[in-house]
């Protein structure tokens, strides 16, 4: 047998592309009489359009239009929806503004320049009515969502009874996606109802739908191209009103238009991670027995959208208790709307869950790893089934050793080094392992290459590179003779890239694809080749990309089938889904986070110096890039924990650090050596590989894991995302313990 | 962005008479900044006048006195041997600001006229008294956090973003000038200004007057300095605070001591009482936060950077105590 390829640490297909430049994103595609667009957006944050002046704008250097509600091509999809209902942005519908940042109008010219120019010529009168863009402020208002019930198991807020109890709240502030790539998209209507799009997409086939929707055209008139997408995080997860504002411009000067957003639009139009209040209360027996969870969250959306996700998802199932209690309502305010940030919902959840935990080891005086282990949920209390795989417990073993937990001494603010307060911390974190429907296009070509297509798309992961090795493993041909193509509306169907589904779904179907063209080879075999003449198809054996029969010494290669009879390529289609198991089993993935941190005594800076990451994510398919999936969501996590805050001032409804100078990303020096661990045990029921999910669980619990190592190092617990240094020292900027004889030296 | 022209005149003189005969011209040689406030609409040249071709870049030694051009890199001059040698305190200065690919781009006199990070200034729909005078202070009753707690006005709260000038600051630099009057030189104190009525205003410069470049006098300040900057970011993040801490230190005794901190005014903030609380002293903790606590006495916090009192207090302390054990 050749080597197995699943598991290698395979170079990324596409890696030579991306570090040479050349990678196709959306923005590097021209096409003949490309226009370029500016978006003219609102500078209040909730009222509507008096007026709107494009004569300056109109009379500058190489413009070609200024297209608003007051002139842009109607939507055809906007007509039939109900004005109340909450269904989204309907951008140039009407004069509406609903928040800051909304796009008014957008401005074509002949140079990227003199569209950004033009755009700050357009002069705009408002009636300004009152905005509401504060969630404190608004918690009146808040809402619950049909898709988010109250959820209680056993009995309601048991918590309450408990001899030992922790009743916390802890905030998260609004971060934004901000990927290096800026969003935007190219649109060309290459006839009045054939529309060609250079997108940024996490799935081609959803704009493709989308937009058939909106604009009332056939599908196959929509050809949707994204091949490479620099970063999304969720943020390209939908088509935003700005890629129809594009579309619609372009409909209207029938020319292509390319728009680029700037950075500080990245602020307002394409969704972020919804601000978050979260109660988070437990109960507990006095030798560590969880009797009583309740968490209750609040968060903000927009007031065309409610947006809901999986806040309170982790508390229902991830202790062994018997009484829980979830509410979780939302707020509408003068903002956009939300979108899932890597981890979503689930990370915010788990920095409340996990930090209360940690502060309930303390009050117990149980090792915080220790009342994890003894709380363990051995089978799914919430769906009352077995997990399909859950080796946890290895996991924070593993964790444990690596990152030295038993060099941890128990009592808060006890260890030093260096002069720096030195804290250890850990948390868990949980995501649901799912698997999705897609449909793969399996090509075998007679010099014996395997083309293999599906619309799927890469954000970053690497998902070609894996497929490849998939592929190699079921065919027996080498990776480098298999070619995955992704990224293009005109393959078969696949699912967004994203709630870390796309290994589980696409996987599943390349196998099934790569099976069927098996059976197809064989039967082309047993119809032709005179060894195999009249073979029940059931012993033939595929091995090294031959075919053999059972017990006998003949073999073929699968080119010499299609070489026999002249056959230029086979090709077969499989679409693959789940089945029954999921109805049996429970299905989540698993990540453990350990940090050591320093605190600055004097200054509350906090560094973390060492940070393990264990993944219980089934089998790994490509070490190397699961490697670099951990370590891109524990950067995530890093940034939710001590840097990451989108700020506003309410008096305006406006971002005030809405740039990557002031809206603080993790840089190098943020992130210290990061060490990954796999469990790397395959879950016997999800799929075919018996992979699970990574790109969340790399994300969820991580910033639990740094505040609670601050905790550790200082005794100051923080509850309010991110842990800045004014957070740390009291509310007059001193440590708040005594400065102690040369520990800031 | 504006449609602007473009020169890159050969000379001083020339290029001191293309920006004093044109309102609308500005000088330009790094642009890490000019080019951002360009972008953002908060400057509007009509014309820039690219000096990178004068001969301003040397960094040498006059006598005792160490003479930097204008347009020496940042990176150039925190690694250059007379830097880090006599006076290394600028190089820490320098190695704590932007980041490396900034520093490459970014001159010594560009570092000087940077202008204020505050958020109301780069926004043009807020209003800004620095930006656009009798707008109102968008800072005072809104975001404050990174803003000014020493030498502020009801006019403007903004701070000075600069690391590089508050080490040049605590080193009694001068600043050499030329313009269509002649030259002068201005104590690096004097250069930058408080904001009063008038913060539209960032320093001394008259029209047309470029800086040449700046000088630093022998001093002792060799071994026990200190340049820390405590920010939310570990690189590339602007200064919550910084001190720039220098002592000379003999027998135990404190001959005499710089201090300086960024990140807290509309200029680099001298702390002249704190260093002669020092002078004479032993360098001890308790002299320090005793020197600490003098230096925050005039402070005044906003509603967001109450912190800042605090943590200059905890930073100055340990800033000195981190200089004195070098």
């Amino acid at each position: 047998m050749k080597k197995q390829q699943t598991g290698q640490s395979m170079d990324r297909v596409d890696g030579r592309l991306k570090v040479t430049g050349g990678a196709k994103y959306f923005a590097d595609h021209q096409l003949p009489e490309l226009l370029y667009a500016a978006l003219v957006c609102s500078s209040i944050s909730n009222g509507t359009i008096k007026s709107i002046n494009t004569t300056k704008a109109l009379r500058a250097p190489g413009v070609q239009d200024v297209i608003s509600h007051l002139n842009a091509p109607p939507v055809p999809g906007y007509k039939n929806s109900d004005p109340n209902a909450k269904d989204g942005l309907k951008i140039f519908k009407d004069n509406r503004i609903y928040s800051n940042g909304q796009p008014v109008a957008i401005v074509l010219a002949n140079t990227m320049e003199r569209a950004v120019h033009a755009a700050s010529l357009v002069e705009v009168q408002y009636n300004q009515e009152t905005h509401y863009t504060d969630m404190n402020a608004n918690m009146g208002k808040a809402f619950q969502n049909n898709r988010m019930k109250d959820y209680t198991r056993g009995e309601a807020d048991a918590w309450k009874k408990a001899p030992v109890t922790i009743d916390a709240t802890y905030s998260l502030p609004l971060e934004v996606h901000n990927p290096m790539e800026l969003a935007g998209i190219i649109a060309h209507w290459d006839t009045p109802d054939t529309l060609v799009l250079y997108a940024k997409t996490q799935g081609v086939k959803n704009v493709q739908d989308t937009i058939k929707r909106l604009f009332q055209i056939p599908e196959q008139n929509i050809t949707v191209h994204s091949q490479f997408v620099g970063g999304g995080f969720g943020m390209a997860l939908r088509v935003w009103p700005l890629e129809i504002a594009t579309i619609v411009a372009a409909k209207k000067v029938r020319k292509p238009v390319k728009l680029v957003i700037t950075r500080d639009q990245m602020f307002t139009l394409v969704g972020y991670r919804p601000n978050a209040v979260q109660r988070l209360s437990l109960g507990a027996t006095a030798d560590g027995k969880l009797t009583g969870i309740t968490h209750e969250a609040v968060a903000v959306t927009s007031p065309y959208e409610d947006f809901t996700e999986g806040i309170v998802s982790m508390s229902k199932f991830m202790y062994a208790c018997p009484n829980v209690t979830t509410r979780y309502k939302l707020v509408p305010l003068n903002i956009s709307t939300p979108i899932w940030m890597r981890g979503p919902g689930e990370a915010t959840g788990a920095f409340a869950l996990e930090s209360a935990i940690d502060e309930l080891s303390y009050k117990l005086n149980i090792d915080p790893l220790e009342l994890r282990v003894l709380n363990h949920a051995d089978t799914d209390p919430e769906k009352d089934l077995p997990f399909s795989s859950k080796y946890l417990k290895e996991a924070y073993q593993l964790g444990a050793e690596k990152i030295g937990w038993s060099n941890r001494k128990a009592a808060p603010r006890s260890m030093q080094e260096d002069g720096m307060l030195v804290g250890y911390g850990m948390s868990s974190g949980t995501f649901g392992a799912f698997r999705g429907k897609a449909t793969v296009s399996a090509t075998l070509k007679a010099d014996g290459s395997l083309i293999l297509q599906s619309a799927a798309a890469d954000i970053g992961p690497g998902t070609a590179t894996a497929m490849v090795q998939i592929a190699a493993d079921v065919t027996g041909i080498a990776p480098a003779k298999i070619k995955f193509m992704l990224g293009e509306s005109a393959y078969p169907f696949a699912p967004q890239q994203g709630g870390s589904s796309t290994v589980s779904t696409l996987g599943s179907a390349v196998t099934d694809a790569c099976k069927a063209l098996q059976q197809k080879l064989a039967g082309l075999a047993i119809s032709h080749v005179p060894a195999f003449k009249n073979a029940a198809p059931e012993t033939i054996i595929f091995e090294d990309g031959q075919l053999l029969r059972a017990g006998q010494s003949e073999k073929i290669s699968y080119e010499t089938i299609l070489q026999q009879q002249q056959l230029p390529e086979v090709n077969v289609v499989a679409t693959s889904q789940s089945g029954e198991e999921r109805k049996k089993y429970s299905m989540y993935s698993f990540s453990v986070h350990f940090t050591k941190v320093h605190v600055h005594p004097a200054t509350g800076v906090v560094r973390i110096k060492h940070i393990v990451s264990v993944a219980d994510a089934g089998t790994i398919v490509n070490a190397k890039t699961a490697r670099s999936q951990m370590i891109g969501g524990v950067v995530g996590g890093i940034g939710m924990a001590l840097t990451e805050e989108a700020v506003m001032d309410h008096r305006f409804g406006r971002f005030v650090n809405n740039n990557y100078a002031d809206y603080h990303v993790p840089v190098n020096a943020d992130t210290p050596p990061t060490d990954v661990y796999f469990i790397n045990k395959k879950d016997p029921y999800i799929n075919p590989m018996g992979s699970k999910g990574m790109g969340e669980i790399a994300l969820i619990g991580f910033a639990a894991a740094v505040s609670n190592a601050v905790y550790h190092a200082t005794g100051k617990r923080v509850r309010d995302l991110p842990i800045t240094p004014d957070k740390v020292l009291d509310e007059k900027g001193y440590q708040q313990w005594k400065l102690e004889n040369k520990m800031s030296t | 962005m504006n449609q602007f022209s473009y020169v890159r005149p050969a000379s001083l003189k020339a290029a001191i008479d293309a920006v004093a005969k044109d309102n609308t011209a500005r000088f330009i040689a790094g642009g890490t900044n000019l080019l951002d406030l360009m972008k953002s609409g908060v400057v509007i040249p009509e014309k820039l006048v690219d000096i990178n071709r004068l001969p301003l870049k040397d960094i040498q030694l006059n006598g005792n006195t160490l003479h930097i051009g204008a347009l020496a890199l940042n990176s150039e001059l925190a690694a250059h041997e007379l830097v880090t040698t006599h006076h290394p305190l600028l190089s820490q200065a320098l190695l704590a600001g932007a980041s490396q690919q900034l520093r490459n781009m970014a001159t010594v006199g560009g570092n000087m006229m940077q202008r204020t990070r505050c958020t109301y200034f780069y926004d043009t729909t807020m209003p800004c008294n620095k930006r656009s005078p009798n707008s109102g202070c968008g800072a005072i009753g809104g975001i404050n956090r990174m803003h000014a707690i020493f030498g502020a006005s009801e006019s403007c709260i903004a701070v000075h973003p600069s690391d590089m000038c508050v080490a040049l600051a605590a080193l009694d630099a001068t600043v050499l000038v030329t313009g269509p009057k002649g030259n002068r030189r201005i104590p690096f104190t004097d250069f930058h200004r408080l904001p009063g009525n008038t913060p539209q205003l960032d320093n001394n410069l008259a029209k047309g007057e470029l800086i040449t470049a700046v000088e630093i006098p022998a001093n002792a300040y060799t071994k026990n300095v200190y340049y820390l900057k405590v920010r939310d970011r570990a690189s590339y993040a602007f200064a919550l605070v910084s001190v720039a801490a220098a002592l000379d230190i003999s027998n135990n005794v404190i001959r005499s001591a710089r201090l300086a901190m960024g990140g807290v005014a509309h200029k680099p903030w001298r702390l002249y009482d704190a260093e002669k609380a020092l002078a004479g002293k032993a360098p001890t903790e308790e002299n320090f936060r005793h020197a600490a606590d003098i230096a925050l006495q005039s402070a005044k916090a906003y509603t967001h950077n109450q912190f800042k009192t605090g943590l200059s207090v905890n930073s100055i302390q340990t800033a000195l105590l981190k200089a004195a054990s070098v």
